[in-house]
């Protein structure tokens, strides 16, 4: 098994190869503006180092977000026109539990990234990380009270949320993640979600009015 | 025949995924989904909604083009992409997936300027172009008059709007009309039963002695005139205001063109992108070409408009005459000058 992943969603451009067991080779670089420059390299990068050509992959898996949009579209992108040329599956996993697999809880938490627009996307995980609730876009100060918060949602709005609910890790998804959650959903005979992207805002357009007058 | 490349192109710098493929200067596939739809309420393009279209529609595309071609995946040489310029997240989702296609089939990537491969695309209907040429670009996103020595190696920008570009001008024109979007295909339509003489619209920078355009000024003057004649309670015949309008724009365009040929001693005009499509434009640039002695070539109208067949056919010129692949690092760049041909 050959899974390659990646994900576009945050600032983290994050790539990794995975064999069912263990991360072969990974890159990630915290880049916010620069997602269409990196990814493509960096799986070029993970695929030669793992010593693996794109029709080798048994899957390819692509984080759906939520995430903003441009950043986002990038990876799904790449996941969806990959796929078919080198004629293996795709599939997405949502941002957030790639976010919350990585992290280490012993209880139930939220896991937040940046939305911009002062909000952030966010969902509600069991303990085990298992989700339970959303994903969903608020503004920090409305996420449920009391339960931890991981991810950079909840390290920008630390002082809103409240800086003992915040853990410091970990802050982005990581590549590996995803790959790991997909084998173990194939592993479950679980249905796996097609690489499409996860918005929930609809596009800033209104319709116009009137044409303005140009005479006083 | 089989010695040309065959390349996959894709286009979506604005709000039309296309993907054509070619082999040499043949056109095997051109294929086109289009957001238009649903920008028309909006009253023009809307950035995210066109990006959401473009992944919705990339794949799909591909997968018809290569279809519609009869060829397969592995039957192509390289890939090439609108790098710029147009809407920035728009060309992301191309430049994304053509990198993707590039690294999954392992062929060379070329990422193209989307006003070169408005020129270029002639070559899949009327043969190799003259060099030099001078190229008429007029879109809702442009309008330019460019000095073509080598369409794959060097294009000079001699001129182009310094606001509105003519198919904007002819969108707001519409609004004002009450006519839908996009307003071009419907002003050219009204226009047929009204007179270009009707009302006398002003034709900014007509004298000027630069090959620049201004279009704002025209619009403007056409929305102060209907104002006028509604607030007196007059009723307004919109052929002949339509007509009037168009006949500016054509006139201003064909009489700089011709400017441009002259001033170059050029003996070729070429007139792409989507405005191209208008009927009034191509009948004065035919008269006006042959009263001056220069040869016109006009791409039909699925050419003209945005499609992925014209990023294809520069693609192909680029790999005949051995320039360099670009690399996967490549960015989209939403203002890149027509003077950088391929990135």
């Amino acid at each position: 098994m050959l899974v390659l992943a990646f994900d576009t969603a945050t600032p983290a451009v994050t790539a990794a190869i995975y064999d069912g067991a263990r991360v072969l080779a990974e890159s990630t670089t915290i880049d916010a503006r620069r997602h269409g420059e990196l990814l493509v390299p960096a799986v070029q990068a993970v695929l030669r180092e793992a010593g693996a050509t794109p029709r080798e992959l048994t899957a390819i898996v692509a984080g759906t977000g939520p995430g903003p949009y441009t950043g986002l579209r990038v990876g799904l992108a790449t996941a969806q026109a990959l796929a078919a040329a080198a004629q293996v599956p795709a599939y997405g996993v949502c941002t957030l539990d790639a976010l919350a697999h990585a992290a280490d809880m012993s209880r139930p938490f939220i896991a937040a990234t940046d939305a911009r627009r002062k909000e952030v996307f966010w969902a509600r995980y069991a303990a085990d990380g298992t989700r339970e609730a959303g994903p969903f876009v608020d503004r920090p100060h409305d996420l449920p009270a009391e339960l931890p918060v991981i991810g950079a949602g909840g390290l920008m709005y630390a002082e809103v949320i409240g800086p003992h609910r915040v853990q410091s890790a970990p802050e982005h998804p990581w590549a590996g993640a995803l790959a790991a959650i997909t084998v173990a959903r194939i592993a479950e005979g679980a249905e796996l979600d097609p690489p499409l992207p996860i918005y929930l805002r609809r596009p800033d357009a209104q319709e116009p009015g009137a044409p303005k007058r140009v005479t006083a | 025949m089989a010695d040309q490349p065959l390349v996959l192109g894709i286009e979506t710098s604005c709000d039309e995924t296309g993907v054509g493929i070619v082999r040499g200067h043949t056109l095997l596939a051109n294929t086109i989904a289009s957001s238009v739809e649903q920008h028309a309420r909006f009253g023009g393009v809307v950035p995210e909604v066109a990006s959401r279209a473009h992944l919705e529609a990339m794949t799909p595309a591909v997968e018809r083009a290569l279809a519609e071609a009869g060829v397969g995946f592995g039957d192509i040489d390289a890939i090439a992409v609108t790098a710029g310029p147009g809407l920035a997240g728009a060309l992301l989702v191309g430049v994304a997936a053509a990198k993707a296609y590039s690294l999954g089939l392992g062929v060379p990537l070329y990422g193209v300027n989307h006003l070169a491969a408005h020129v270029a695309v002639d070559q899949l209907e009327h043969g190799p172009l003259p060099k030099p040429c001078v190229a008429l670009l007029v879109s809702g996103g442009h309008s330019s008059l460019l000095l073509v020595p080598d369409v794959a190696r060097d294009v000079i920008s001699l001129g182009s709007t310094v606001d509105d570009a003519a198919g904007e001008a002819f969108d707001k024109v519409a609004r004002v009309l009450g006519l839908p979007f996009p307003g071009g295909p419907h002003i050219d339509r009204e226009a047929r039963d009204g007179s270009g003489t009707a009302v006398a619209f002003p034709r900014g920078k007509y004298d000027d002695g630069t090959l620049d355009f201004s279009f704002s000024g025209l619009k403007t003057a056409v929305a102060r005139w209907v104002e006028a004649r509604r607030a007196a309670g007059e009723s307004i015949h919109v052929p002949d205001v339509a007509a009037s309008f168009q006949e500016a724009v054509v006139d201003v365009l064909t009489r700089k063109a011709i400017a441009a040929c002259r001033r170059y001693d050029v003996r070729d005009l070429l007139i792409g992108g989507g405005v191209a499509a208008n009927s009034r434009l191509r009948a004065l640039a035919r008269e006006r070409c042959q009263a001056a002695g220069i040869r016109l070539r006009v791409p039909r109208p699925g050419l003209c408009t945005d499609n992925g067949a014209m990023v294809a056919a520069l693609g192909a010129d680029l790999v005949s005459g051995g320039a360099a692949p670009s690399a996967l690092t490549i960015p989209a760049d939403s203002s890149l000058p027509i003077t950088t041909v391929h990135v």
